[in-house]
């Protein structure tokens, strides 16, 4: 039961297993064991930067494709979710639209660059990408009768999900809320790691390692690694979905930014590059670290994640998770 | 005997994780030119990279003028005295002639009468001197990667297939080069497909396959052995052109 | 066969083709000029980072934080020698500003030296860790930068010599923008001659080429390697100097800002390629302030358009560089 929810993809050390469940554990009664709207908050953005930090590792990890673009799926998701509630009013069906025209258009994107520039090299892509991620960035913050500028968007959430409802004694509507993000955030990560365990996972592989040979085995390496862009691109959108529907504003600050982007990077390398796990410990050690080690080391808190980042790419290139793994 | 100029022993190379070079062992003596032969894909072109530094030998030790080179970078390699002409002949394509021999004197301005013997030679080189070489025909490119390796004395020169796609009339002229080099200052190591042109120059020849020399010895009686020519080479070797 | 013009013919063509877009003939000489000048401060951060990519296939996604750098320093020293700065004399404010151009490529330089050695020497022909351990570099320094600075925006003022403009007629031209110009111009022709005519640029054009052939002559191009990294490093703290006293504020974020665009031209013009750096750079320059003016809300996007339409036309850019 277990292996099969996990797709055989084992935590394959106790520490590890240990840690995972912890993290899921705490996740699932972060709301009774850490009262607050603050832990709420943080336990809610770990969810969502898991899902997307997973998505970033099946590029990153699994197909080895550099792409400074995925802030820019994030945002769509959570654009598409803001501005349908704010056109169309509180209401499931805005929902409904939002999430699904984001997945479109971020699918749709993701097929374009994939197929006029993952053909190139990665430096080529890793380059293009970040110049199209800008571009998008300073897109959104212009068409401000669409998104809000610079500004971004504050909109009214469907009634079940405000504080105000309750759904039983002691079960708000920002509880309900919260158990909508993290179950969905599980069930996307479980259905990543399903992916990259599967046989297309494999292949993925196969290209990272030699692309030559996998093309001359009989892969189309462009159009399996435009998938797999694809994918990451939709589980983005989702996630970026998840945090419009958790925060009730999109900004480019909080979906779009270089920062973001850096974030995903620190996470996904720092946890373990092709580890899926990875971007779990990662998400959850980079939210806790943004949100509570502020106070602990100041401001220099990103300084030190940057050294551990560079040390990790030289000497652990499967980061804390590959390090728990090896004992 | 004197001592070889340059010597082999148990050279293993891997790229990748391919095995191309199993053991080379080989010397080739100071003065004259040893031709380097073997079929497509023997090794050849790797062992001469090897010997260069541009590919690391795994395994074994390889002697030049009695240092072991099998550990040294390229750049101190070349600075011994060794100049390679690569079978792609690897000319500096947006410099022109002038600008590529300008890099390969080393050692400070072109020598004048060097210069002209190389003319006497390849006359093209004198024509387009100031042309850029990426506009010269493949032979012309062929006489630069040459007169490249040449504008200075070097004691050892290893050029990788000088003849493939030359016309006749540069052959000949390429022939006449080698000859007053190697009667002259030079030891050659030439890999040949061109059997033809390898028996008119080789004095020694050392024959490879599949990552190891099977047979050395002189030109003249590996030319008159023609068992051991189908044996080694095959057919795919070009005995007429 | 002749040298390949067809990319240069691009400038008067693109300059031409936005004159009755524009419609004034003042505008249009403004804009045109500010095109320029901003062309020439890219060009100057970014022909260090195109050539690094050519010799040694090294592309360094930290190269922002020398231009951040090369801002910051600049804005100390002048903010330091406020006296200069502010005099009435034109010899007094150049000095100033000499001084902090000379200091911002200094330590830009310095930093790009030991960049090469801890960051990228480590990661040569690993593209993937390449990627990720420059831009961690620039994680770290954007950091780095903050700590010594301080997290707010540094504000700078032009020495009143430099500010304000020239008219001529009715055409009003910066004089800041024709400083940085003349500059510009300065940093292409010493590139230029330096390639085309000494032994140092000829062994980097044949090294953008063919390194290994550099390195069976008997050049060590590592060594070559290390000194373009640094004057390239240099070149893009001048570049940020200049560029911060042309928005006339300074922020740590200047770096990820201007990369956007000088990867933007060093694409465009081919990887490796300083000519097609520099027609790239005036391209982008340009398009940037005729599209500002015209529709001011695609601006950036603009530069993308350009980027894809050239694309299609040479998929290597404007003058690719032949490689082995």
């Amino acid at each position: 039961m277990l292996k099969s929810l996990l797709s055989d993809d084992l935590p394959k050390s106790r520490w590890l297993a240990l840690l995972l469940v912890a993290i899921l554990i705490g996740l699932a009664v972060a709301p009774f064991l850490f009262p607050g709207a603050k832990s709420l908050n943080v336990a809610a953005r770990i969810c969502v930067f898991i899902v997307l930090a997973a998505s970033f590792d099946l590029l990153l990890g699994y197909t080895g494709i550099v792409s400074f673009a995925h802030t820019m799926f994030f945002g769509i998701g959570a654009y598409g979710v803001a501005i349908a509630l704010t056109r169309m009013g509180p209401g499931w069906d805005a929902v409904a639209v939002g999430v699904g025209a984001g997945l479109v258009l971020a699918i749709a994107l993701a097929v374009l660059i994939g197929l006029f520039s993952l053909r190139l090299r990665t430096i080529f892509f890793a380059m293009i990408t970040l110049a199209v991620a800008s571009a998008f960035a300073i897109l959104a913050s212009q068409l401000s009768d669409l998104t809000g500028g610079e500004d971004g968007l504050n909109y009214r959430l469907p009634v079940a999900l405000r504080p105000s409802f309750k759904l039983f004694e002691g079960f708000n509507g920002r509880l309900l809320d919260y158990y909508i993000v993290f179950f969905v955030s599980l069930a996307l990560l479980l259905g990543m790691l399903r992916i990259v365990n599967s046989p297309f996972g494999s292949v993925l592989m196969a290209i990272r390692e030699n692309p030559f040979r996998a093309e001359a085995i009989g892969y189309r390496t462009v159009v399996y690694r435009t998938l797999a862009s694809c994918i990451a691109a939709a589980a983005a959108a989702l996630a970026g979905a998840l945090l419009a529907l958790w925060s009730a504003q999109a900004s480019p600050d909080t979906t779009l930014s270089f920062d973001i982007m850096v974030d995903i990077l620190l996470m996904v390398v720092i946890g373990g590059m092709g580890t899926m796990y990875g971007a779990v410990v990662g998400a959850v050690l980079l939210v806790l670290a943004q949100n509570y080690l502020q106070a602990l080391l100041g401001d220099r808190w990103l300084l030190w994640l940057g050294l551990a980042f560079i040390l990790c790419v030289y000497f652990f290139p499967t980061g804390i998770v590959g390090r728990l793994r090896r004992r | 005997m004197a001592e070889p100029l340059l010597s082999l022993r148990g050279v293993k190379t891997n790229i990748g994780r391919y095995h191309i070079l199993h053991g080379v062992a080989f010397d080739v003596a100071e003065g004259g030119l040893t031709m380097l032969l073997g079929r497509n894909g023997a090794g050849k072109t790797t062992t001469l990279r090897t010997i260069m530094g541009l590919w690391r030998a795994a395994e074994g030790e390889i002697r030049f003028a009695g240092r072991d080179i099998a550990k040294m970078d390229t750049p101190d390699i070349a600075r011994l005295g060794i100049a390679y002409v690569p079978e792609s002949m690897a000319i500096f394509a947006d410099l022109t002639v002038q600008e590529n021999l300008i890099l390969a004197a080393r050692s400070g301005p072109i020598d004048q009468k060097r210069l002209d013997w190389i003319f006497s030679r390849f006359e093209a080189l004198k024509r387009f001197w100031n042309l850029p070489a990426g506009h010269l025909s493949g032979g012309q490119k062929q006489m630069l990667a040459v007169a490249r390796a040449i504008i200075e004395p070097r004691r050892l020169l290893l050029i990788d297939e000088p003849t493939k796609g030359l016309a006749p009339a540069i052959i000949a002229h390429m022939i006449a080069a080698f000859r007053e080099l190697k009667d002259g200052e030079a030891t050659l190591l030439v890999v040949e497909q061109n059997f033809a042109f390898a028996r008119q120059l080789g004095d020694a020849v050392a024959v490879m396959d599949d990552g190891r020399v099977a047979h050395t010895g002189g030109m003249a009686a590996f030319a008159a052995d023609a068992g051991l020519q189908q044996h080694l080479l095959g057919m795919g070797m070009d005995t007429h052109q | 066969m002749k040298r390949d013009y067809l990319p240069l013919l691009l400038i008067p063509v693109l300059a031409a083709a936005s004159f009755p877009l524009v419609g004034s003939w003042s505008s249009w000489v403004t804009l045109s000029v500010a095109g320029l000048a901003m062309g020439l401060m890219i060009f100057i951060m970014a022909s260090g980072l195109t050539l690094t990519f050519g010799l040694m296939d090294v592309l360094n996604f930290g190269h922002g934080a020398f231009i951040a750098v090369g801002a910051f320093v600049a804005a100390s020293v002048m903010l330091a020698l406020g006296a200069w700065m502010g005099a009435d004399s034109l010899w007094l404010n150049l000095a100033a500003i000499g001084l902090a151009v000379l200091a911002a490529m200094a330590v830009s330089g310095a930093l790009g030296l030991a960049f090469e050695r801890v960051i990228v020497r480590p990661v040569y022909g690993q593209h993937l860790k390449q990627i990720l351990v420059t831009t961690g570099g620039l994680i770290v320094a954007e950091q780095l930068l903050k700590v010594v600075w301080g997290p707010d925006q540094i504000t700078l003022t032009r020495p009143a010599a430099l500010r304000g403009a020239i008219l001529l007629g009715d055409v009003a031209i910066e004089k800041y923008r024709l400083l940085a110009m003349a500059i510009g111009l300065a940093v292409f022709a010493a590139l230029a001659l330096t390639l085309a005519r000494t032994r140092i640029g000829l062994l980097i054009r044949a090294g953008v080429e063919n390194g290994e052939m550099v390195e069976s002559l008997g050049y060590r191009i590592r060594r070559l390697f290390v000194g373009v990294f640094v004057v390239g490093s240099a070149l893009a703290g001048l570049g940020g100097a200049m560029w911060g006293l042309y928005q006339e504020t300074v922020t740590a974020a200047i770096g990820a800002q201007v990369i956007v665009l000088v990867f933007i031209v060093i694409i465009i013009g081919g990887l490796g390629s300083v000519g097609g750096c520099f027609v790239g750079a005036l391209l982008v320059g340009l398009t940037a302030n005729y599209i500002g003016f015209l529709a001011p809300k695609v601006a950036l996007g603009s530069n993308i358009l350009l980027m894809a339409l050239i694309l299609l036309w040479r998929p290597q850019g404007l003058y690719p560089v032949a490689k082995r």
